[in-house]
């Protein structure tokens, strides 16, 4: 399980560019990031080096940020190979939410981002399936 | 505790004590002011004609508009060297209105916030921080003036420097807050954001006026400066804060009616209504000298109690009032206050009540669209979630007003922010 940190995005010009800068500037690295968007807003959904200093930045700035859990997984890069892995979940019957990917990645493996309805169950099927499951420490070495 | 002996007249007093003054400050206004003279004089109208309280019916309407035509001091009934002071009410369109107080007039005006600051429990010894604004606004010098009148320590710190209120709420032990309600919403947002624990302020009391504000809004203040707060009413034309106030029972604002008389009227006939009617409140003061005003029409909604109150004060009390008839907002047929959006918010857990409501006709159609402010508690990383919050909001809004509405989330302190007068409609369509 890893800290993903999401952070409420009005349509307004130069909003994702101002939460991206504040980050940058309070010298927080991007590992993984996504924008879920709606006609009206959107949500920026981050994985970062340093949460607690990419949140208090973020606050600052008045933006409303908050931390929650997903599930970090290595995929192989193969053909199918994410396909594989979304079976997994598919088998236990486990809903996904999103999935995005992370920016760098090793040569032979893409790694991923999911929020799913179960975390506890998915990591479960993950482990039992051998697929390679990241820690917060594993991804800071990224 | 109650003030002065004057609010616990009995009826035929108080009547008797009103037609005397009525009749009094007729002769003022028609002998001494242009604009009324040629009001009477249209009608056939004179001041000796007013025989009965009941006469006062036949009194032309005064409006905001009469006023601004008379900018700046057009309806003084004194030379203007009786002039002390002067205060005026923002022009959002055209011309401000203005007016002008003699000493005589501010006596009336501290009397009526000391009575104000009485019925709320304060005494001699109180300090009051009086965070309305100082300035043309009779929110700052109106209740100065009452706290002088009391005997209090007034604090003059008026409106805004959020940082400075709270230090002096912790340093100066403040009984008293006196500002809008909405600011007051902020303060206590702010106290609990700065970590001051209700512990380090001494704050009993909490006198709100200016602006709208609901039952929610009330509770809300109240356990976050842990406060008991009571609604305050005037306005500049008439004078200014003062005219009338919540007692303990906060069942409705007792008018100063021996000094202030009261009607209520249909906003679309003028007709006169009876006690506990919904219509517009009419004011007509009974002992200002500087610029006595008749039948003053406030455009504000609400009726009266006639009973004597729990308290013991007799005079006669005005219900909260429900909204302005110029701000009663026409959306598809249907009638909507902006209090009654608010309140449909305010239903809902987390929310922050600051709500903008932008009204458009891109055709044929009137559309709504609230927008209002996301906090952390409403705040989802799934779109899923955050849909469902705003179906919550529409919903809310739904049975409150009967209106289908668009809601737009928008981020933290993105609306116009209130530390005067919060702006809660903009209507786009050309009516
Ligand atoms: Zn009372």
């Amino acid at each position: 399980m890893a800290i993903q940190i999401s952070v409420f995005i009005e349509n307004k010009e130069g909003r994702i560019k101002k939460a991206i800068d504040t980050l940058g500037k309070a010298g927080v690295n991007i590992r993984a990031l996504s924008v879920g968007d709606t006609a009206k807003y959107g949500i920026l959904r981050l994985i970062v080096s340093d949460n607690e200093a990419a949140t208090k930045a973020l606050e600052e700035e008045s933006f409303i940020v908050k931390q929650s859990e997903v599930i970090v997984v290595a995929v192989p890069d193969k053909p199918n190979g994410l396909n594989s892995t979304l079976a997994i979940l598919d088998d236990a019957d486990i809903n996904l939410e999103y999935i995005y990917a992370f920016v760098s990645s090793q040569p032979d493996e893409a790694i991923v981002a999911m929020k799913v309805e179960d975390i506890e169950a998915a990591t479960e099927v993950f482990k039992a399936n051998n697929a390679k499951i990241l820690t917060d420490e594993d991804i800071e070495k990224i | 505790m109650v003030w002065n002996e004057k609010e616990c007249m009995t009826k035929e007093e108080r009547e008797n004590w009103q037609l005397e003054r009525l009749q009094e400050t007729v002769k003022l206004a028609y002998e001494n002011v242009e604009f009324y003279k040629k009001r009477f004089d249209e009608i056939g109208l004179k001041p000796e004609d007013i025989k009965t309280l009941k006469d006062i019916e036949k009194i032309p309407f005064t409006t905001k508009s009469d006023l601004r035509e008379a900018y700046p001091l057009g309806l003084l009934a004194v030379p203007r060297e009786e002039i002390v002071e002067i205060h005026a009410s923002s022009g959002t369109t055209g011309k401000p209105t203005v007016t002008g107080y003699t000493q005589n007039d501010l006596d009336v005006w501290g009397e009526c916030i000391a009575r104000g600051l009485t019925m709320a429990g304060a005494k001699k010894d109180y300090i009051i921080q009086n965070a309305y604004g100082y300035g043309l606004f009779t929110g700052g010098f109106g209740i100065h003036h009452g706290g002088n009148k009391l005997g209090a320590i007034t604090i003059p710190i008026s409106a805004g420097n959020t940082r400075r209120q709270l230090d002096t709420m912790v340093d100066f032990q403040s009984d008293i807050l006196t500002c809008t309600p909405s600011y007051a919403m902020y303060l206590g947002e702010s106290r609990e954001k700065a970590g001051i624990s209700l512990d380090e302020i001494n704050l009993k009391i909490g006198i709100h006026g200016a602006e709208m504000w609901t039952d929610e809004m009330r509770k809300r203040i109240e356990k976050s400066l842990g406060i008991k707060t009571y609604n305050i009413y005037g306005l500049t034309e008439v004078m200014g804060p003062g005219v009338a106030q919540e007692c303990s029972e906060q069942n409705g604002m007792h008018i100063q009616d021996d000094h202030f008389y009261p009607e209520i009227i249909n906003p679309e006939t003028g007709e006169t209504l009876d006690h506990g009617e919904s219509g517009e409140l009419v004011l007509t003061s009974l002992t200002k000298t500087g610029m006595p005003i008749l039948r003053f029409r406030t455009k504000d909604l609400t009726s009266l109690i006639g009973e004597k109150c729990v308290c013991g004060r007799t005079t006669v009390r005005m219900t909260r009032i429900t909204g302005r008839s110029d701000d009663m907002l026409k959306i598809k047929g249907v009638m909507v206050f902006p209090s009654q959006i608010e309140k449909a918010l305010l239903k809902i857990e987390g929310i922050s009540p600051n709500y903008l409501i932008h009204v458009t006709r891109p055709d044929i159609l009137d559309e709504v669209e609230v927008k209002v402010e996301a906090s952390k508690e409403l705040f989802s990383d799934e779109i899923k979630q955050m849909e469902k919050v705003e179906k919550q909001i529409q919903a809310s809004i739904r049975s409150e007003t009967g209106l289908r509405v668009d809601v737009t989330l928008c981020e933290p302190e993105s609306l116009p922010r209130s530390e005067g007068k919060a702006v809660r409609v903009i209507d786009e369509r050309e009516l």
